[in-house]
């Protein structure tokens, strides 16, 4: 196991009940991008009841809150010593390749021999930063979610925020509410409401299988695997924050960055369209939800639904900005695994690791868990782990148990 | 897919346009195209242009046929007005991009198309053009599309053909994003 983070412990965990014997290897500390790698303000997307592995559930006592990294990183590192995982920290991996019938693993501690290897190294180790950002003016300082701690830290003077998914929004957000005049460029984004008809966004996406579908019952699974995060955020307030929230509190908001000419950033005049295909799918997701509640019994009291304002866009938003106002730059543009240390030939002509829902192509052996949309919609959620990883470890036991020795 | 249990025909091949992506992604240097058009001056502000030939799937293609296109300018500007003006051009190739657009979706969603008709206005300031004022810009400042639909299918879900339509648009893309142009002189 290459990584002590939620998805790697889960299989951990299912290892162990096969009696598999196994090493978990972190380069830091169990649950180490969440103490080492997120700003400072940052909750969970999904609500306490639903942070879940396999065995343990949340027991705390409020569980429609949001939790916050301090206590992501108890309820991680708790599940680490609940389960007794043979975790290795503070050991680096530099090294994975085919070796034999197996896999060669060298670290900073040493060098392991392994017949079958479950990549759980997380899915946002790297910042994805467009090309164009290397026009930008030099003294405009350029920062990724990954460094971004809080605003206190940023430069006073105007900021722009790249990107409007989860981290772009929320930072767009707590940037603003600094004192800094903060401008948000709008790219594709999926809209969501943080309630709905009294309950949660997740829990309607868990109670109507939304979250359970699977890798093989999805028409378009590249786009699926590629869906930004939705506009949530997690507050002790339960608050839906989306682009009219952030519009009436004072962000401007503009067309995706397309390009930068002569210090002016060109701004693409797509913005009306991606509102309003974001609009129209949030429409379609309360749609599916209300023939849910009308066709099915429920033990839960839901409330009346509702549909919500649509997006507010200027009628000609700006196309150009000079960006010698500007005194810092946030890409919230997404994030990418890091394979740099993976020496086998498993990698597509963009990086992108090749897998059939986890079995890493054209490499018997090596597995991976903890993508988007790995072998479900919930891939990567916390509550995700425990089915993907019981199916990894199938898998994985019956390729052992197939007589494949190192 | 539910284009191959349902019994709608908007005329578009779909089937094909999802084999051809698969097969692209696995050989992306066959997905390189170029579109290619002549031009040449018939006096005053009129031109010709054709357009026959083509690049792409790793080999010269062709038009059936050659097709050929007047431009001019309207007489309101002191021409002779033998064609359609280059801007009325863009705007035409705007309007016919998503229209095949909104079939092509349609289509893969399964929904009938009974009767798809498309108006189009771009504003522009004239002054850009003619020198008149440094701060207009030549080109539009605004377009504006909008769709009359008739289509076996909510009003919901034609916003959304028409949305995933512009989502999916080459010429929208190359109006509303910025692309380097070279002219060269031989």
């Amino acid at each position: 196991m290459i990584g002590a983070g939620h998805a790697g412990l889960a299989v951990s965990h299912f290892l162990a009940q096969r009696s598999i014997d196994h090493v978990v290897i972190e380069r830091g500390e169990v649950a180490n991008t969440w103490r080492y790698e997120r700003w400072d303000s940052l909750r969970l997307l999904t609500p306490n009841w639903q942070s879940r592995l396999p065995g343990v559930g949340y027991d705390g006592d409020d569980p429609d809150g949001f939790m916050t990294m301090p206590e992501v990183i108890a309820f991680i590192d708790g599940y680490a010593k609940h389960i007794e995982a043979p975790v290795r920290t503070h050991t680096t991996v530099s090294s994975v390749r085919p070796h034999g019938s197996g896999y060669e693993v060298v670290t900073d501690e040493g060098l392991w021999e392994a017949p079958t290897v479950v990549l759980a190294t997380g899915g946002f180790n790297l910042a994805n930063i467009p090309s164009v950002s290397g026009l930008m003016p030099p003294a405009v300082e350029s920062l990724t979610p990954l460094q971004y701690r809080r605003p206190g830290l940023l430069p006073e003077g105007e900021t722009l925020v790249v990107g409007a998914s989860a981290t772009g929004i929320q930072i767009a957000e707590e940037v603003h509410a600094s004192g800094r005049q903060v401008t948000l460029a709008v790219g594709e984004h999926v809209r969501l409401p943080r309630v709905y008809r009294g309950k949660d966004i997740m829990w309607w996406l868990e109670r109507t299988g939304v979250l359970d579908e699977r890798w093989d019952e999805i028409d378009d699974l590249v786009r699926a695997r590629n869906i930004p995060s939705p506009q949530l955020v997690g507050t002790p307030e339960r608050r839906t924050l989306d682009l009219n929230a952030l519009t009436s509190q004072g962000v401007r908001l503009v067309g995706r960055l397309a390009g930068i000419v002569e210090g002016k950033a060109q701004l693409s005049g797509s913005l009306r369209n991606l509102c309003n295909l974001a609009d129209l799918k949030m429409t379609r997701l309360l749609d599916s939800i209300d023939e849910f509640v009308d066709q099915n019994v429920l033990d839960a009291d839901v409330g009346s639904p509702e549909r919500f304002a649509p997006t507010k866009v200027d009628d000609s938003p700006v196309l150009s900005l000079d960006l010698s106002r500007f005194s810092t730059v946030i890409w919230a543009t997404g994030f990418r695994p890091d394979y740099s240390w993976l020496h086998a030939r498993v990698l597509d002509r963009k990086g992108r690791l090749r897998h059939d829902a986890g079995m890493v192509t054209g490499a018997p052996g090596l597995y991976r868990v903890g993508l988007n949309m790995l072998r479900r919609r919930k891939s990567s959620f916390i509550h995700g782990a425990e089915d993907d990883a019981r199916d990894i470890t199938d898998h994985l036991a019956g390729y052992l148990g197939a007589g494949v020795r190192v | 897919m539910t284009t191959t249990d349902t019994p709608c025909d908007n005329g578009v091949n779909v089937q094909a346009l999802l084999d051809a992506r698969n097969a692209l992604v696995d050989a992306p240097e066959a997905a390189q195209f170029t579109w290619k058009a002549s031009t040449e001056w018939k006096g005053g502000t009129h031109s010709y242009s054709e357009v026959t030939e083509f690049f792409g799937l790793g080999g010269d293609q062709a038009h059936r046929t050659t097709f050929g296109f007047d431009a001019d300018h309207p007489e309101v500007f002191a021409s002779e007005d033998h064609g359609a003006t280059p801007v009325e051009f863009v705007l035409v190739g705007l309007a016919s991009c998503l229209t095949a657009g909104v079939a092509a979706v349609a289509q893969n969603r399964g929904i009938q198309l009974n009767s798809v008709k498309a108006t189009i206005e771009g504003d522009m300031d004239i002054l850009g053009i003619l020198g008149g004022d440094p701060e207009v810009r030549n080109g539009f400042n605004d377009i504006k599309v909008v769709y009359d639909i008739d289509a076996d299918a909510s009003q919901e879900e034609i916003e959304a053909l028409v949305a995933q339509s512009q989502k999916r648009s080459a010429v929208f893309d190359v109006i509303t994003n910025p692309t380097n142009v070279t002219v060269e002189v031989n």
